[in-house]
C-alpha cells in the first residue's frame, strides 16, 4: 500500500485543508507490532473546525503527529494544504528566548523579512491578549499566557490549517474558559482550519462545528456529530450540556467494551 | 444579582487581564545589606577561622621552616610585589591558560558537534573522549616534552588534551539532553538540518555547553601547572608553577605557600570573574536558576 504524505503547492488551491485517507499506524513493541490506528479517512475542510475526541491512549496525538509530518503512517496516505501548524500540549516555547522572540524565529523560519517581523510579532501578541509580553521570558508567563504565546507562535506560520494537542488541558477551568473564547474569536477572524485534540467532551462540543469520536485500541472513527449550535456558546449554555451528554455516553459504551475482554 | 451588559469579547479580555496580574508576581532584586549578609560574610568568616588555626598551629611545629606563619608567607608576597614581579607571574600563567583554553575551545566545539550528531563519530571515538577526562593531564606533560621540548607549544599541547575532552563531552551532554519536544517544535516551524541546529540544538544545549567549559577551563589551569611545575625551564619564563618549584629547590617554605595560595585564587578569580557568571546567565536567563 502507498504511504505518502503529500504538501500541496502554496498558490494552488484544494479542496481541503487536511485529507486523511486510510491512515494506520503500529509501532513495534516488545511484545509485537501494537496497532494503535486503524483505517482512519477524514477531511478536515478549508476553515472548518474540527475536534477529534478520544479516550487516553486511543491514538490521538499519534494522528496529529502523521497530519503535522513528524511521523510517517504505515499505510494509507495524508495530504495537506501547506504545512500546518502544530500546538502540543505543553507550550513547546524555547526557553532561551523571550515570547516575542519565540514568534519572530517562525516569521523568520518562513521568509518574513528581517524589518517587518518585530511589527508582525507585535500584532500577534496583541491578536492572544499579551500586549505587554514582547520581551518576557517564557518563565515569568503564567501557564494561561505561555498557551497564548504558544498560539501566537502557531499563527506566525501562517498555515492554513492549525492543529492543536490538548492544548488547554493543563489550566484551570477559568483559564480555559477564556482561551475558547479566544479560540473561536481567532479562527472566525482568520478563517483558519482547526484540528483540535481534546478527551474532554465538553470542550470538544463548545469549540467545535464537527465532533469525531475515536475508539481505543485500536483508534477508530467511531461516530461523528455536526454541532450545529451558534456561536458564541458558552461550556455551560443547555445545549452544548446536552450534546456533551450524548456523546458521553456513546463514549463510556466504548470504554466499556473494552472492559469486557 | 444585578449583571451588567458586557459582550463576551471584552469579558473575556477583562478576565484575561485579570488572571494575568494574579499570575504573574513581581521580583525585587535583593538589597546591599541582603548581598552582603548572604554572599560576603560568610566567606571572609572562613577565611578569618582558617587564619586563626593556621596561627595557633605554628607553634606546635618544631621546625619554623616547615610550617611558615601567616606573617611570613605575607612577607613572601609583599617582596614578590615590591620587586615588581607579583603581576608577572601571574600573568605569564593566566595568559598562558586563557590561550590555551581558547584553543581548546576552537578545537573542542566543533568535535563536541562532530560527536554528538554523527553517528559514527560517536561510536569511533565517544567513549574514548569521556574516558579522556579521567585521564590526569599530568600523564601528557612527558610526551610533550618528548615531542615538542620544552618550550611554549609543550604548554598548549597539554592544555589542550586536558581541556578539549571536558569541552567537547560538554556539548555532547548538552546536546543529548535536548529535549525532543523542542526538536519536534523546531520541525513543525520548518527548522530542519542546519538551521535546526543553528536555531534550536546549540541553544537548547547551552548549559551542558557551558557546564562543559567551566569544566574545562579547570582542566586548563590544572593542566597548565602541571606542565610549569615538571618542565620548568628558565627560558620560559617564571608563570606560578615554577614559582613553586623554584621555591621547593630553594627550601623556601613561605615562598611554596605563596605559590600555592596564588594558583588556588587565579584559578577561583577566573572562574568567578567568567565562568560563573557566564553560567548564572544563561541559566537564570531560562528560568533554570532562583534568584537568591
Ligand atoms: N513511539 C511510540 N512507540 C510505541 N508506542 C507508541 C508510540 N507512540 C505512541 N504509542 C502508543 O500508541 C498509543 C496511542 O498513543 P497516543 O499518544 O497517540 O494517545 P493519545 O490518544 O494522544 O492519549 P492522551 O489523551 O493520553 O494524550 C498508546 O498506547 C501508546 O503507548
Ligand atoms: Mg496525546
Amino acid at each position: 500500500m502507498a504511504t505518502t504524505t503529500t504538501l500541496a503547492e502554496a498558490d494552488q488551491s484544494v479542496g481541503y485543508a487536511a485529507r486523511i485517507e486510510h491512515v494506520s499506524k503500529s509501532f513495534a513493541t516488545p511484545g509485537g507490532r501494537q496497532l494503535v490506528l486503524d483505517d482512519i479517512t477524514l477531511d478536515v475542510a478549508p476553515g472548518e473546525f474540527v475536534t477529534l475526541l478520544g479516550a487516553s491512549g486511543c491514538g490521538k496525538s499519534t494522528l496529529l503527529n502523521l497530519v503535522a509530518g513528524l511521523d510517517r503512517p504505515t499505510s494509507g496516505s495524508i495530504a495537506t494544504d501547506g504545512r500546518p501548524a502544530l500546538m502540543f500540549q505543553e507550550h513547546a516555547l524555547f526557553p532561551w528566548l523571550t515570547a516575542g522572540k519565540n514568534i519572530e524565529l517562525a516569521l523568520k523560519l518562513r521568509g518574513v523579512a528581517k524589518s517587518d517581523r518585530r511589527d508582525r510579532a507585535e500584532e500577534l501578541l496583541e491578536l492572544v491578549r499579551l500586549k505587554g509580553a514582547y520581551g518576557k521570558r517564557v518563565h515569568e508567563l503564567s501557564g494561561g499566557m505561555r498557551q497564548r504565546a504558544a498560539l501566537a507562535r502557531s499563527l506566525a506560520q501562517e498555515s492554513r490549517l492549525l492543529l492543536m494537542d490538548e492544548p488547554f488541558s493543563a489550566l484551570d477551568a477559568i483559564t480555559r474558559d477564556v482561551l475558547h473564547d479566544e479560540l473561536t474569536r481567532i479562527w472566525e477572524e482568520t478563517g483558519l482550519s482547526v484540528l483540535f485534540v481534546t478527551h474532554n467532551v465538553r470542550e470538544a462540543v463548545r469549540l467545535a462545528q464537527r465532533v469525531i469520536l475515536l475508539s481505543s485500541r485500536p483508534g477508530r472513527i467511531a461516530r461523528e456529530w455536526e454541532v450545529g449550535i451558534p456561536q458564541p456558546r458558552r461550556i455551560e449554555d443547555a445545549p452544548v450540556a446536552e450534546l456533551s451528554l450524548e456523546i458521553t455516553d456513546v463514549l463510556r459504551g466504548e470504554i466499556r467494551r473494552h472492559g469486557q475482554h | 444579582m444585578a449583571s451588567t451588559e458586557t459582550t463576551p469579547a471584552k469579558d473575556a479580555a477583562g478576565v484575561e487581564a485579570g488572571l494575568d496580574a494574579l499570575e504573574t508576581t513581581a521580583t525585587s532584586r535583593p538589597t546591599l545589606r541582603q548581598t552582603f549578609t548572604g554572599k560576603i560574610l560568610p566567606p571572609v568568616i572562613a577565611l578569618a577561622v582558617v587564619l586563626v588555626v593556621w596561627t595557633l598551629l605554628v607553634p606546635t611545629v618544631d621546625d619554623p621552616s616547615k610550617l611558615p606563619s601567616p606573617a611570613a608567607v605575607g612577607d613572601a608576597f609583599k617582596d614578590a610585589w615590591l620587586k615588581g614581579e607579583l603581576l608577572g607571574y601571574i600573568w605569564t600563567s593566566v595568559s598562558r591558560g586563557l590561550l590555551g583554553f581558547l584553543f581548546a575551545l576552537v578545537i573542542g566545539t566543533p568535535l563536541g558537534l562532530l560527536v554528538a550528531r554523527v553517528r559514527f563519530v560517536r561510536a569511533a571515538i565517544g567513549p574514548v573522549l569521556s574516558g579522556l577526562q579521567s585521564l590526569p593531564s599530568v600523564a601528557w606533560v612527558p610526551p610533550a616534552v618528548i615531542w615538542l621540548g620544552l618550550n611554549n607549544s609543550m604548554m598548549y599541547a597539554v592544555i589542550l588534551l586536558g581541556a578539549v575532552p571536558s569541552i567537547a563531552n560538554g556539548l555532547v551532554s548538552g546536546v543529548d539532553q535536548v529535549p525532543p519536544l523542542f526538536l519536534r517544535a523546531g520541525r513543525t516551524m520548518g527548522a530542519t538540518g542546519v538551521k535546526g541546529i543553528w536555531h534550536v540544538v546549540l541553544p537548547a544545549a547551552l548549559p551542558g555547553y557551558v557546564a562543559g567549559l567551566k569544566q574545562g577551563w579547570a582542566f586548563s589551569w590544572r593542566s597548565l601547572m602541571a606542565a610549569e611545575i615538571i618542565a620548568s625551564f628558565p627560558d620560559l619564563g617564571v608563570g606560578l608553577g615554577q614559582l613553586l618549584e623554584n621555591a621547593r629547590t630553594a627550601s623556601d617554605m613561605a615562598m611554596v605557600f605563596e605559590a600555592i595560595i596564588l594558583i588556588l585564587f587565579v584559578g577561583i578569580a577566573i572562574d568567578l570573574l567568567i565562568f560563573s557568571p557566564l553560567e548564572r546567565w544563561v541559566l537564570r536567563s531560562r528560568g533554570l536558576l532562583v534568584k537568591s
